[in-house]
């Protein structure tokens, strides 16, 4: 259980820091844009 | 039990129900045929839910990941420091939290998997071997694909979306194709290609438990890695159990669940917990427990 909680709060650690990173970067801006555009892949066209 | 059974198996519907309409709740979208443009789209649903479905108002977390990859070296080429961070982090913290619990309680397509499986027909098992073939399918299509394969720009393609995914065919490709004129007169092999796996998939959904699940879903793979350290989590009391494998029989991955609470294959459906005859298998969210509160577990 030791084990699990120390690999949770480091994995935790990394996981919010990243995310903090990433919105900085603008990349939540990046995740709308293409998803709120058509994805022709998605589709099976292009 | 049996009454223990059902009540859980109404409550995961009603979740599962809940859900399938709450990462589509863009109804004007949906009746005009077009793309939801909800600023919510910014965040990474828990689940495998397209973002092309013109409903959905959350992004498609593998969706997001291979266009992050895809368009990596563009992006670095360019100086730019986009690099996928926070949809990274955005599947870390979902793996954290629960582990593979959305895939049972929330995913649409895991939703829709279990109702076609309810058609009374002969029903097939899985082998095993064939479960690790979600492996090659999140490493070659979702990551090494999209990552290596770029054009004269430094742009990729999202395989895994483009080639495989029967959610996106079902919940953007079909549904765009049947509402919107523009899109269908554009539809040719690829779709072909596509709605054919979509079959497929649909044909093996009525004789095999959650087909997709347990061969392909990279997400459910990806949040399978985090079931060892996830907050909820499963435990057994061995002290208790008398290895009648009913766990086994009623589990829709078909795991031993005393032999791996945290299987990377469990999905965290409960059936087991309902099922046991000596009520050795638990759940819980281990940040409420307190060391002394655990039996003898694994």
């Amino acid at each position: 259980m030791k084990k699990r909680k120390f690999w949770f709060f480091c994995l935790l650690i990394i996981a919010v820091s990243l995310i903090v990173l990433g919105l900085f970067d603008g990349e939540f801006k990046t995740v709308w844009q293409k998803a709120s555009t058509i994805c022709l892949e998605c589709i099976g066209i292009g | 039990m049996k009454a223990d059974m059902r009540k859980t198996e109404r409550k995961r519907r009603l979740f599962q129900i809940l859900a399938a309409f709450g990462f589509n709740l863009d109804f004007p979208s949906l009746a005009r045929g077009e793309i939801s443009q909800a600023k919510s789209k910014g965040i990474c649903v828990p689940v495998l839910n397209c973002y092309s479905c013109p409903a959905a108002i959350g992004a498609c977390p593998i969706g997001a990941l291979q266009n992050a990859l895809s368009s990596l070296r563009f992006n670095l080429e360019a100086g730019q420091k986009k690099l996928g961070f926070y949809v990274i982090g955005s599947l870390g913290l979902i793996g954290l939290a629960a582990g593979r619990l959305p895939c049972s309680w929330l995913c649409p397509f895991g939703l829709l998997q279990e109702l076609i499986y309810k058609i009374p027909l002969p029903k097939i098992q899985i082998p095993q071997k064939a479960t690790y073939l979600r492996y090659l399918v999140l490493l070659s299509l979702v990551i090494l694909l999209p990552l290596l394969l770029v054009d004269a720009l430094g742009f990729g393609a999202p395989w895994f979306c483009k080639w495989l995914c029967p959610a996106g065919t079902l919940e953007a490709g079909v549904l765009l194709a049947l509402l919107n004129p523009g899109i269908r007169s554009q539809l040719g092999f690829l779709f072909a290609w596509k709605l054919s796996i979509l079959i497929i998939f649909l044909l093996w959904m009525a004789v095999s438990e959650r087909p997709f699940c347990r061969t392909i879903c990279p997400l459910g793979t990806i949040l399978g890695f985090f079931n060892r350290v996830s907050v909820f989590r499963m435990t057994v009391n061995l002290n208790n159990c008398i290895l009648c494998d009913a766990c086994q029989r009623t589990c829709p991955v078909n795991i031993k669940i005393y032999k791996n609470p945290d299987s990377s294959q469990c999905i965290r459906c409960l059936k087991c917990e309902t099922v046991c005859p000596t009520s050795c298998v638990a759940h819980g969210w281990w940040i409420k427990e307190r060391e002394s509160d655990q039996p003898e577990t694994i």
